[in-house]
């Protein structure tokens, strides 16, 4: 017997079945970005004062691009599934939330590549 | 009427906030913050990308006062954002809902935000200073 009134189910409401990865992939890229936010902004911290070839080979090193990559995937990822959750809280306009959920997806995601494009140009000297 | 004893939900303007129900909104608030703050982030990535002379106006404009201001804010948000998402996976692990527990839990990601962010700019004034 399903628990679903037959207008729930019409209108596409109730469970899509994928509120636990939503909230599982939140934990997951959170516990990530502990030591890789540290790491950077320690990293960062300790470049502020280096010259430019000092700053580009230490970022563009193997492990400190791999790990900066890393960073920049988790992150975006996990700043995209939080303003979804602000959204959803407090846009009350069907269109409206979705609309802004897209929009911020987007930027997220092209702000996300730009910047691995920018550090595999720093790794890999183009 | 019936319902004038029934519990009423908090009127915000006249309600004490408890400091666990300020953090929350401000780990709300500096998650949106640091989303935004991003775009600093991949412009600095960028800039470093693009050569010696795109660094260097970069790194001028970091090291401005407005420029630190904005460094200031991010680094504290992030560090902040940090300690308290760390308390919600504890939470998220069954442990520390007694009001006591919170309350001191509260002043630990206080703290914590306040002690990382020092640490962070002492690594940047005095350490990075000969390098």
């Amino acid at each position: 017997m399903s628990l679903r009134s037959p207008l729930g189910t019409a209108k596409g409401l109730g469970s899509a079945k994928d509120g636990l990865h939503h909230w599982w992939a939140q934990r997951v890229t959170a516990v990530a970005l502990i030591p890789l936010t540290v790491l950077f902004a320690f990293q960062v911290a300790l470049l502020s004062m280096s010259d430019y070839k000092t700053v580009i080979d230490c970022i563009g090193s193997p492990w400190s691009s791999a790990l900066i990559i890393s960073l920049i995937v988790a992150a975006f990822y996990h700043a995209a599934l939080g303003m979804q959750v602000i959204y959803e809280d407090y846009i009350s306009n069907k269109a409206i939330r979705i609309g802004a959920i897209m929009t911020t997806n987007l930027m997220l995601f092209l702000l996300g590549t730009a910047a691995i494009i920018a550090v595999l140009r720093i790794a890999l000297g183009g | 009427m019936s319902s004038n004893n029934r519990p009423l939900s908090p009127h915000l303007d006249v309600y004490r906030l408890p400091l666990s129900a300020l953090l929350s909104i401000v780990h709300r608030g500096t998650g949106a913050f640091l989303s935004i703050g991003s775009v600093v982030l991949v412009w600095w990535l960028m800039a470093l990308a693009g050569g010696e002379a795109s660094f260097t106006s970069a790194q001028s404009f970091l090291g401005s006062f407005f420029g630190r201001l904005i460094l200031l804010g991010w680094s504290f948000a992030l560090f902040f954002h940090l300690a308290n998402g760390i308390r919600h996976l504890v939470w998220d692990a069954g442990y520390g809902f007694e009001k006591e527990a919170v309350e001191k839990s509260s002043l630990v990601v206080i703290a914590a935000a306040v002690i990382l962010t020092l640490a962070v700019w002492l690594a940047a004034f005095i350490f990075a200073a000969g390098a």
